[in-house]
């Protein structure tokens, strides 16, 4: 180290080459050869080629946003028409089924009525039966019971008074 | 794993400091040899000369144009890696022109682009081991200094007139202070390039330097040498991010003045 | 014997020199430590001023190197 310092003591200079001027033209013509050699490649290329990539990409990306907002705007328009067409049919559903609900009503109802006034026939013509088979059985009743009044007023050696025999039983047999 | 390849690196450095030990373990560090400028083709070294200069700026210039250029030739909407880093770099420049520099600075974007490029490709080419830093030179630092300086003194009088010369009359200032302060303002105008310059070289060079000074410690120490070795690491790592920040910190810098040409009032 | 003392004269400057750089760490330590204080005050503030941080590094650095630089033409070059 010491005879490296001795020597650039003596030497002049050469032991720190940023300070031997005689390299300086050199550097500095390549430097300047250098650096213009990247500004022409930057700004004839490099740049404007970058610079038109990114605006491309923002151009992509904005395009894209406003598609996916024409995208959505329609799905909502499509998600509106369906519920429409649903809330539509459905209405339509419950039409159609009221309507046939009332027509079996109807129906319903005309045979109901029919089967009524037929029941309520049958039922008058039944009643009839029975009163005229009620009347009939209580006018052998009264005959029985006036010919037994007559034989028994005959067996205790009476005779009998037809006409009486007839309003007493007539009386007996009201209640 | 890691912890089984760093034992079996650290007992490869010992075992073959052991066999590899040098006869007689001279300390001989020459940290500056490394910025020696030689010929390519050997012979004097006059302006148009090739010189390892040549070659390392023609190695930043293509790596310019590999990254920018090439990697960039697809013009993917959906970016590759290379693409991805030019794209980056361009969005980190041209956002810092735009933040520091205003509105206006943007038209000065590829002139600062090309600086940025040119230091930060040149930083870490110079990085790799056995290479030349060209811009560990004050003759080319100086000249990328100057050219800024240059840039900002004409934008600032040609945007601007003599209303340039506001720049060092702080109107803000008590009245009997602004001819001091226009002084010190003047002063440190003019010692913005060299700052700016040195700034830059003598990270680089300090940089590379200890790297070398550790690298003549490892030749010296033998068995021991994993010592400086790992310290070399540590260095190299540092050099890295400074190798950034100081191609960074030039553009702002750039960035800044520029700011001052454009809007000189105080 | 006179080169000898001369060349003392030149490592003791560099070494002297060299103290700048310890006060230019100093400087940036400073800048970083106090730019940390700030962004853990108000840490929304913080990300727009890293360019401001990094300017900062860079000036208080810059003076540390020219006291290495200092050193190095001590070395190399008278």
């Amino acid at each position: 180290m010491a005879s490296n310092t001795q020597e650039a003591a003596h030497g002049g200079g050469s032991a720190m080459p940023q300070l031997d001027f005689s390299t300086f033209g050199n550097q500095i013509f390549w430097l300047v050869v250098a650096l213009v050699v990247i500004y022409l490649i930057l700004s004839r290329v490099a740049l404007p080629r970058i610079a038109a990539v990114l605006a491309e990409r923002q151009g992509t990306i904005t395009n894209d946003l406003a598609a996916a907002e024409d995208l959505k705007a329609k799905a909502v328009e499509a998600e509106n028409a369906y519920n429409k067409a649903l809330a539509d049919a459905r209405a339509e559903a419950q039409r159609i089924a009221a309507e046939t609900r009332a027509e079996i009503q109807a129906g319903l109802d005309e045979a109901i009525a029919k089967a009524d006034e037929q029941i309520a026939a049958k039922a008058a013509e039944s009643e009839k039966a029975i009163a005229e088979i009620k009347a009939g059985a209580l006018e052998s009743v009264k005959a029985v019971a006036n010919d037994t009044a007559e034989a028994l007023v005959a067996a205790l050696g009476g005779s009998a008074d037809k006409d009486a025999i007839a309003k007493a039983v007539a009386e007996r047999t009201k209640g | 794993m890691g912890k089984i390849f760093f034992y079996a690196a650290l007992a490869l450095v010992l075992a073959s400091g052991l066999i590899l030990a040098p006869e007689e373990a001279k300390l001989a560090i020459h940290p500056m040899d490394q910025f020696q400028v030689s010929a390519l083709f050997g012979g004097d070294i006059s302006w148009y000369t090739p010189t390892n200069v040549t070659a390392w700026m023609a190695a930043a210039v293509a790596a310019v144009f590999a990254l920018l250029v090439l990697g960039s030739s697809r013009r993917a909407i959906v970016p590759g890696r290379a693409q991805s880093v030019a794209e980056l770099a361009y969005g980190f420049i041209y956002k810092m022109v735009e933040d520091v520099a205003g509105k206006d600075g943007v038209k000065f974007f590829p002139y600062i682009m090309t600086l940025f490029m040119f230091i930060v490709m040149a930083n870490f080419l110079g990085l790799i081991p056995g290479s030349f830093t060209t811009t560990s030179h004050i003759a080319v630092t100086a000249v990328l200094a100057a050219l800024v300086f240059v840039t900002v003194t004409v934008v600032g009088f040609v945007k601007n007139g003599v209303g340039f010369l506001g720049l060092f009359w702080v109107s803000s200032a008590p009245l009997a202070l602004r001819p001091i302060l226009a002084i010190i303002e003047l002063i440190s105008y003019f010692v913005r390039p060299v700052s700016h310059s040195i700034r830059l070289a003598g990270n680089v060079m300090a940089g590379h330097a200890v790297l070398k000074v550790f690298a003549g410690f490892a030749a010296a120490l033998g068995m021991f040498s994993f010592l400086p070795i790992f310290a070399i690491t540590a260095v190299y790592a540092l050099e890295v991010l400074v190798a950034f920040i100081q191609a960074y910190v030039f553009t702002i810098l750039t960035c800044v003045y520029l700011k001052d040409a454009l809007h000189p009032s105080h | 014997m006179e080169g000898d003392i001369a060349q003392l004269g030149q490592f003791v400057g560099a070494g002297l020199a060299a103290i700048g750089s310890g006060a230019a760490a100093i400087g940036v330590g400073h800048v970083a430590g106090n730019f940390l204080a700030g962004a853990l005050r108000n840490p929304s503030a913080a990300a727009g001023q890293t360019a401001t941080l990094f300017i900062g590094i860079a000036f208080a650095e810059a003076l540390g190197i020219f006291s290495f630089l200092v050193a190095l033409l001590l070395m190399f070059a008278v």
